[in-house]
């Protein structure tokens, strides 16, 4: 059994729902009084899927526009991203676009891109379609979800399709800062050793797994 | 200086007294501090007011947190400092491209949802300032830039109140125009307050008693609250690029921060006195939180404060040697931790601006709480951005230590222990009281008993408060001591060179008794005050 431990950075303009939707798959909860991130907050969470083990350091960003500047901290290293709008607010589809331009132009590693329409709750209010979106993740060679963070749907299958990016990332082996580790020590990476500069700073995320009140363990079966 | 009645009251209480007071009697008093000190309310206020300035002037020269990493980085190895200066780079350049591109792009959606957020917004746009219900409101708080172009309001959208931010802005140019500057207009039983500071104007108008002094000092914190979002520096460069900026697109979710703020003054006599209250704990537990902070933060360069606390109450500050942290700034972290539930879901790292502490830049801030059954948040303030594993390990750490003394049990137990009330103190005629000890700038108080515990009723306290601190602190003429005989209560208010002591007695008490009670209430706090105060200043 094979561990890979994976950065994943969630951008998004404000209010769309990113920290509704990590603490959802996370914590297990919802809460309508989340006030809005300040900075970044940081979570980890382990998913099984048949005999690999992946780690999730997730970087939930803050998306107002004076934490912009900060971003790059964030999405410096990371191998997934998911790119999150409101499907009842079409501007933040069109902020979405700006962050995977900027992604496209910054990160010249490969990473798994995921495009999330959150609040499908409120279908009735529904500015975004889903052929619009569906076609826009094709063309950047990215993944589309809807999801609600409300109702709990379909959050799972974006982390999942995330962990399952990510093993095949590692599979092709064309990512220098993804980490393999062999289970049985754990302390050794058995392949290629990460960029050591920058906040993922990744010889201390070992420790960083233990958060308590940010973890999540579950095993997973894949098709 | 007192008035000469004052005086003799004073002596007739140093005579009957038969008690060990004496005049440099100070509980909880210390030669160290972590606190910047003030002496007094002028000094507070006059350096709440001028020191932003001092500071933007010698800006390009000293800033305290270049200092403290110029310092590190005569340690550090040379590549991590040339990867620093890469990140700063980059993060200016794309401040100005953001700056650049947001003023063009409208703020619809912001509107939008502001409306729905407020029932009076859906009123037609002539009629939303004559809503009675928004007339009526006690103290209005404006944001203006000094182009008139709106930022905040306290009560409403902003976007329908544009026609009075335009006289606001006319007022204050119209002033200007003489060489001169409006501090307030006062009509009827309303003021109304202007503080100019550099780009952005703020207009207090209030029906409350608070006088002008206090007001101005409210309108000096909600400006340290938006230096504490974007820093002076940026500030200022956005207004030279572009006098017209809209700047509610940079505050965007911070304006909770300034509701939050303005409803926290209007209960915590805390902005009032300029100092900080603390968690009462036993001083063996408070040491060993201390203890193990510093052991496990020691090693940490770059770090300058770690702070915890909990129930906007301080349990330890741990700071860099040379430096210190400003209680004003201090109350800005109380505000910003209150009022930020998502802190509570996980770890975060956040850009914080201490105004007092270095207006130009931000430190960095690992901001947890201890723990799921322990509420007590800690702060890792740095000024480096690249530490966050590090804190976080080291956060890890303190927690499971403390856990294994049991101090997240002693800090749970007072948190959760019902906070002293004046009536233990054992001086029967006393209703509660403000103690606030100069030389640490801490304070104490109790638990509101009745008939203060009602929210109005605390208010009206709070105001009684603010009227005897004016009286004591007024420019023109300071007291030592002032004796209030009013309908509902007798207030007491006592400044000597230490400590500042605000009491509230039955209405029928006389200045013999009123006196006497002081001197028990004081000796009370001296038996009481390595629990109630922080006595000395660690540092890593």
């Amino acid at each position: 059994m094979r561990t890979i431990e994976a950065k994943v950075v969630v951008l998004g303009a404000q209010g769309v729902g990113k920290t509704s939707m990590v603490v959802r798959y996370v914590g297990k909860m919802f809460s309508h009084h989340i006030s809005p991130t300040i900075g970044a907050s940081f979570f980890t969470c382990r998913l099984n899927v048949e005999d690999t083990r992946v780690k999730l350091q997730v970087w939930d960003t803050a998306g107002q526009e004076r934490f912009r500047s900060m971003a790059p901290m964030y999405y410096r290293n990371a191998n997934a991203a998911l790119i999150v709008f409101d499907i009842t607010q079409y501007e933040t589809f069109d902020a979405m676009k700006t962050w995977v331009k900027e992604l496209q132009r910054n990160v010249l590693e490969p990473m798994v891109l995921s495009v999330v329409g959150n609040k499908t709750d409120l279908e009735s209010r529904r500015q975004v379609t889903r052929e619009e979106a569906l076609q826009y993740a094709a063309s950047i060679g990215g993944n589309y979800f809807e999801s609600s963070a409300v109702n709990d749907e379909g959050i799972e299958d974006v982390f999942l399709n995330t962990a399952i990016g990510l093993i095949r990332l590692a599979q092709d082996s064309l990512c220098s800062s993804l980490r393999i580790y062999d289970l049985s020590d754990p302390m050794s990476p058995v392949s290629s050793v990460g960029n050591e500069s920058g906040v993922g700073q990744n010889h201390h995320s070992l420790q960083m797994t233990s958060v308590e009140h940010a973890e999540v363990e579950r095993p997973r079966l894949c098709c | 200086m007192a008035s000469k009645g004052v005086c003799e009251e004073k002596k007739d209480a140093d005579n009957n007294e038969e008690s060990d007071v004496v005049p440099d009697f100070e509980p909880g008093a210390s030669l160290e501090s972590m606190l910047v000190t003030t002496d007094s309310f002028e000094e507070l206020e006059q350096e709440m007011d001028s020191s932003f300035d001092e500071r933007q002037m010698k800006e390009s020269t000293t800033s305290t947190i270049s200092e403290i990493q110029e310092e590190l980085n005569d340690t550090t190895v040379p590549e991590d400092s040339s990867s620093e200066q890469d990140d700063k780079i980059i993060e200016n350049d794309e401040v100005e491209e953001i700056a650049s591109q947001l003023s063009e792009t409208s703020l619809t959606s912001n509107e939008d949802a502001n409306a729905a957020a407020t029932p009076v917004g859906s009123l037609p746009e002539e009629d939303y300032w004559q809503n009675p219900e928004w007339k009526e409101r006690k103290k209005h708080v404006f944001i203006l830039s000094a182009a008139g172009k709106p930022i905040y309001s306290r009560y409403g959208t902003e976007d329908k109140l544009v026609t009075i931010f335009g006289v606001m802005q006319a007022l204050v140019s119209f002033v200007q125009t003489n060489q001169d500057t409006i501090r307030s207009i006062h009509t009827g039983n309303s003021k109304f307050v202007f503080l100019i500071k550099g780009p952005i104007i703020l207009v207090s108008v209030s029906r409350t008693t608070e006088s002008v002094s206090q007001l101005v000092l409210q309108l000096t914190y909600v400006y340290n609250q938006v230096v504490s979002v974007l820093t002076s520096s940026q500030l200022n460069r956005i207004y030279e690029q572009r006098r017209n900026y809209d700047l509610r697109r940079l505050l965007a979710g911070a304006e909770r921060l300034i509701d939050h703020l303005l409803n926290f003054m209007e209960r915590e006599p805390a902005f009032l006195l300029g100092a900080v209250k603390c968690l009462p704990l036993t001083p063996s537990v408070r040491d060993s939180i201390t203890q193990t902070i510093v052991q496990t933060c020691g090693k940490i360069k770059n770090l300058v404060f770690a702070i915890l606390l909990a129930k906007s109450q301080l349990i330890t500050l741990v700071r860099m040697k040379k430096y210190f942290i400003h209680p004003a700034d201090l109350h800005l972290i109380f505000n910003l931790v209150n009022s930020s539930e998502s802190f509570k879901a996980s770890e975060s790292w956040t850009p914080i601006c201490l105004p007092k502490f270095d207006s130009s830049g931000f430190l960095y801030g690992h901001v947890s709480y201890l723990s799921d059954d322990c509420q007590a948040c800690l702060l890792l303030l740095t000024v480096d951005r690249d530490v966050f594993f590090t804190l976080s390990e080291a956060k890890q750490k303190i927690v499971e230590k403390l856990r294994r003394s049991n101090c997240l049990e002693a800090i749970n137990e007072s948190v959760n222990r019902p906070s002293y009330t004046a009536s233990q103190v054992g001086v029967p005629e006393m209703r509660h009281f403000l103690y606030k000890c100069k030389s640490t700038a801490q304070f104490w108080s109790p638990a509101l008993e009745p008939p203060y515990h009602t929210t109005e009723e605390s208010q009206r306290l709070l105001g009684l408060y603010q009227a005897l601190h004016h009286h004591l602190h007024a420019a023109s003429r300071p007291l030592k001591l002032l004796h209030q005989q009013l309908d509902k209560e007798t207030m007491l208010g006592w400044v000597t060179s230490g400590f500042e002591l605000y009491v509230t007695f039955e209405p029928l008490i006389t200045k013999h008794s009123a006196i006497n009670a002081v001197n028990k209430l004081l000796r009370w706090i001296k038996k009481e005050e390595d629990r109630l105060f922080i006595l000395n200043a660690p540092t890593f």
